[in-house]
């Protein structure tokens, strides 16, 4: 395709209406007789729930309904046996007790208020059981999960690196990272008769949430309708249908009105998933000319007793860096805790963080410059699959970053540059995530106008999904974006996956191009020209020459056999240039640039976007942000806005995005390969290589904060 | 959050009489930090007297220097031209506390009252002898990274949240006080007071007093060029500080003719360092006097399991203020 205007820097189409209040978020409809739910959470972290007194909740004012583990209706795809079973935590479903904050009732009441004000009178007795909730103590009960994707890999030889001339071998800490975005998740719910329920939720793929009420209810998935048009940011916590979406169902059947459960921001600390808490060993052994001859990576984290969580942290050392021998491990330890959940870079961020760190220790070590040690490790194939790329432009990503961040300036010798009293260093570190295309369906409606309007049930976290698709479907018409509309979060629109794993773009992108381009040869055969005739139509008399109201197409997109002969992956180096005060210990990132090869850049404006925000999200992954556990009681002690601290705008720097932008040949139509997680992965590496860079302190344990700054030596 | 009344006064007499009818009655001035406590369930007040409609708003000059009115909001008194005349230690204080939003609705007086901002006594799961009498400390085995080195007890190692106060403090401020007996005035550096064996009582005002204004020394203008509030916190923004210092110096070239020091986030009241003031009196503003007086200000300094970097920070801090202040 000649993409006339992919690439174009189009403002959002949906921006206006985001700024003046006018989107209307999941949980802002008016629905007539609307009532509210409140949650309950057990305050023991482990154990049975013996009774609970719900008579005062109940005689409160307003309150319609108290529901418990003793009195809850029983939903059919919780229980055993079930043809459709609801995967992780069923709640109200049984009096097992498994972590602090679970919740053990729902008050449904006229009011917020009075809901919230009824479920502080609900009173449990339990029976406490002992817990662990430290993942420290509990490393060594590490299990490798039962999926068979996490065995053991081994490429050549296991733990080779420690045969190596030169060796770092190295533990990396993250902490558990909250998602917190700005909305809260909230669910609204109501039944038409028995079989007939509609959703408004915080989704990121609503087909996905469909099939799972759908599936836990019993119910023709046609019946089920689900509404996430706008989504106040989720960065993977709404991936799936959680418990308390089923409970608002639930209580609204039981009610037989509609019910509106609003998560509090305490209880997005436990319901709705974070990154996992994660310790890594990283074993590199590499020859005297930097040339890698071993990369061993070895994981932990935490997952929950009821439920185990996977995610990809040591799969990046298999393929990023040529090494005759590489191998992973890869464990989960259950605790007491709440369940984890993707988190913008999932796995792949964590991963980064320790591989990109241990090479820049290596480089220390082997006193070669950092880009200079990667350079040596370039890979032209990727040596996991012994394939080919689809396409790969990592050397250009370091060529641009290192002009545009200054890296001649960077110090060999760490603590040696000062810009007044401040320390000054730089870092690199670098992402990859793979390119991915789901199968997805497009419908699209021209108007005797000449305007086009085309629906996808996809859904738009923050990339402007809307946007850049109306730019793909201008670019393959041969129209202005102004005279198209995209539809998405909505469940009766054609399928498209969910938005998670940066595959939007690549996947309902092609759907898009698919439509436009099964529109133009349906026009071109009414016209009575070759269907691939490239002759320009002209939309707005078309349909009137044709003597037709409307025309309306539905096309399916998918990939062929381009992942079974490629290996396909977006690219990022991420560049930061920090300084850090010799006496506070504060870290003020003062510039990041990030240059990703990420395939073509449909829309330069909202990619630019894109970047930055997942580069803010690296940031408070490397410098201020921890979900800290009180493991006496299995309560997080900072679980809130005030305490756990995401990046404010005082913390972001100049950030530039800067794009390869070359088509990746294979992947799709349009050539791109997704940003979502690579704009996000890598970025705490570079910011805590920088920060050796300036300091000569390592630190292992994220995030940098002040304290460990002034007491590590 | 528990049903309760709410009532307006425009009067300092009947807001007075109110806590006095009502045990259970709390003032409301800008309400952010009393509003997120009954949110949470830490504090289940029976009624609520609004007192926005006194007339306590004014910034004034008077014969002894300057009057604050205790509903004075933060950013008024933040931004005033006298403040910033005269006290800009004052104002870089309160600047350096919360956020703008939040600024514009809290009031000097509100701002004295705030309570600790330890984990422990926000969960009403877990104990804490501030919340509860009697049910533990959870903090002095627990996750104790932002609690005290000074003046802590082992009911509580608590640290007050304000950086306003820590600046009042290092001015030498007066508070003004109205109860049903009549008018008093306390010094700052003894309003707030030490945990000791009754940690529930942050400061020294009886419960049915209300704060009417402080007011700052004219004398405290000396220090009006060389002073600093330098607050370090894990972000650049809205965040309690791991250690603040105040810092005023009243100089003769590079001889300091007088000292005012006074830090944060280390104490469960704002901590005044008398003796290190009294050491740098009448010494050379240099590295060495400073660093001196940062080891002073050290003695007796009391960390735990998590707040040990404090006793690196605050020295460092110290000497970083002065630095700045001096310059």
């Amino acid at each position: 395709m000649k993409h006339d205007m992919i690439g174009d820097p189009l403002n959002r189409v949906d921006g206006r209406l985001k700024v003046t209040g006018g989107a209307t978020y999941s949980g802002e409809y008016k629905i007539p007789g609307l009532t509210y739910g409140v949650l309950v959470p057990a305050t023991i972290t482990s154990g049975t729930l013996v009774s609970m007194d719900t008579k005062a909740a109940e005689r409160a004012p307003g309150v319609l309904a108290v529901i418990t583990p003793f009195n809850a209706p029983k939903v059919p795809g919780f229980q055993p046996g079930a043809a459709k079973p609801v995967k992780g935590l069923k709640l109200f479903n049984d009096d097992q007790v498994h972590f602090n904050g679970q919740p053990i009732a729902l008050v449904v009441a006229e009011t917020f208020e009075r809901a919230t004000y009824a479920a502080s009178l609900v009173k449990a007795t339990y029976k406490a059981a002992p817990f662990e909730t430290d993942f420290h103590k509990n490393f060594d009960k590490g299990v490798v999960p039962n999926e068979g994707k996490y065995k053991d890999y081994v490429r050549g030889e296991a733990d080779a690196y420690k045969n190596a001339p030169v060796i770092v071998e190295q533990d990396y800490m993250l902490p558990s990272e909250m998602h917190n975005p700005m909305e809260l998740h909230v669910t609204i719910a109501f039944w038409d008769g028995d079989d007939k329920v509609t959703l408004y939720t915080k989704s990121q793929g609503v087909i996905g949430s469909q099939r799972a009420i759908a599936g836990a209810f019993g119910l023709d998935p046609a019946n089920v309708q689900i509404n996430s048009r706008f989504v106040g940011g989720a960065f993977g916590s709404s991936l799936r249908t959680w418990p308390h979406e089923f409970a608002a169902v639930q209580a609204a059947k039981l009610v037989k009105r509609p019910v509106k459960l609003t998560l509090t921001r305490e209880q997005m600390f436990t319901l709705v998933g974070y990154r996992p808490l994660t310790i890594q060993k990283i074993g590199l052994g590499a020859a005297a000319d930097g040339k890698l001859v071993g990369i061993t990576h070895e994981s932990h984290s935490q997952t929950a007793v009821y439920e185990e969580f996977t995610e990809n942290a040591v799969n990046v050392s298999r393929f990023l860096y040529a090494s005759p021998n590489a191998n992973t491990r890869y464990k989960v330890v259950p605790l007491n805790v709440g369940v984890p959940a993707p988190m913008r870079g999932p796995g792949e961020a964590t991963g980064s963080f320790a591989l990109e760190s241990a090479l820049d220790e290596l480089s220390y070590k082997l006193k070669l410059d950092p880009i200079e040690l990667r350079l040596r490790n370039y890979t032209y194939t990727d040596p996991e699959r012994n394939l080919p790329w689809s396409s790969k432009f990592l050397k250009e990503c370091y060529q641009q970053g290192s002009e545009r961040i200054g890296w001649d300036k960077r110090p060999a010798e760490p603590g040696t540059l000062r810009d007044g009293e401040w320390m000054v260093g730089y870092g690199i570190g670098c992402g990859a995530f793979g390119a991915y295309r789901s199968k997805t369906s497009a419908k699209i409606k021209l108007l005797p106008d000449g305007t086009v309007n085309i629906q996808s049930a996809t859904s738009d976290i923050g990339p402007g999904t809307a946007t850049s698709m109306t730019l793909i479907a201008a670019d393959t018409l041969g129209i202005p974006a102004d005279k198209i509309t995209f539809e998405l979060g909505n469940s009766s629109f054609p399928v498209a996956p969910t938005q998670g794993g940066s595959q939007t773009c690549s996947s309902v992108g092609s759907a898009v191009h698919d439509v436009c381009v099964a529109l133009k040869q349906k026009l071109n055969s009414l016209a009575g020209l070759p269907t691939d005739s490239t002759a320009a139509i002209d939309y707005s008399s078309i349909l009137q020459k044709l003597n037709l109201p409307v025309l309306e197409l539905t096309q399916d997109s998918q990939a062929g056999d381009e992942a079974k002969n490629y290996s396909m992956y977006s690219f990022s180096a991420h560049f930061a240039q920090v300084y850090v005060h010799p006496l506070t210990g504060v870290v003020k990132v003062k510039k990041l640039v990030a240059v990703v090869d990420g395939g073509k850049i449909v829309n330069r404006k909202t990619a630019s976007s894109q970047m930055i925000g997942g580069a803010v999200g690296g940031l408070g992954m490397v410098l201020t942000e921890e979900a800290v556990f009180d493991d006496r009681y299995g309560r997080y002690v900072n679980g809130n806005f005030a305490d756990y601290h995401v990046p404010v705008n005082a913390d972001v720097p100049d950030i530039e995005a800067i794009f390869i932008d070359k088509p990746d040949p294979i992947i799709n139509p349009v050539g791109s390969k997704g940003l979502g997680e690579i704009s996000l992965i890598g970025v705490a590496a570079a910011v805590a290589n920088a920060v050796y860079n300036a300091t000569g302190k390592r630190i292992r344990e994220l995030p940098i904060t002040p304290d460990k700054i002034l007491t590590t030596t | 959050m528990n049903p309760f009344n709410y009532s307006r006064s425009s009067a300092a007499a009947g807001a007075i009489q109110s806590l006095v009818k009502e045990p259970q009655a709390h003032l409301l001035a800008g309400g952010t930090n009393l509003i997120d406590l009954i949110k949470m369930g830490v504090v289940a007040p029976e009624r609520l007297v609004d007192i926005n409609p006194l007339p306590l708003k004014s910034v004034e000059k008077t014969a002894a220097g300057l009057h604050i009115g205790a509903l004075a909001t933060n950013s008024e008194v933040a931004d005033h031209p006298l403040v910033l005349q005269d006290y800009p230690l004052l104002s870089l204080a309160i600047n350096a506390g919360a956020s703008p939003q939040l600024r514009n609705m809290a009031t000097v007086g509100g701002n004295m009252m705030q309570r600790t901002r330890c984990n422990y006594f926000f969960d009403t799961a877990m104990p804490c002898n501030k919340r509860v009498p009697g049910s533990g400390c959870g903090a002095l085995e627990g996750y104790n990274r932002m609690h005290a080195l000074f003046g802590a007890s082992d009911h509580c190692i608590a640290v007050n949240p304000s950086d306003m106060n820590i600046a009042m403090v290092a001015l030498g401020a007066v508070v003004h006080v109205r109860g049903p007996k009549g008018e008093r005035t306390i010094p700052f550096g003894e309003f707030h007071r030490l945990p000791g064996d009754h940690p529930e009582k942050d400061n020294t005002l009886e419960r049915t007093e209300l704060i009417t204004a402080v007011e700052l020394p004219a004398s405290a203008a000396a220090f009006r060029n060389h002073s600093h509030y330098l607050k370090v916190r894990d972000r650049s923004s809205y965040a309690f500080a791991l250690v603040s210092v105040a810092a005023a110096l009243d100089m003769d070239g590079t001889t300091i003719k007088g000292a005012r020091l006074a830090m944060g986030g280390v104490a469960h009241k704002p901590w005044r360092l008398h003796e290190p003031e009294a050491f740098l009196k009448g010494k050379p503003a240099t590295e060495a006097t400073f660093r001196q007086a940062a080891e002073i200000a050290m003695q007796g300094a009391k960390a735990y399991r998590y707040n040990k970097f404090k006793l690196t920070l605050a020295p460092n801090a110290i000497l970083l203020a002065l630095q700045t202040a001096s310059a």
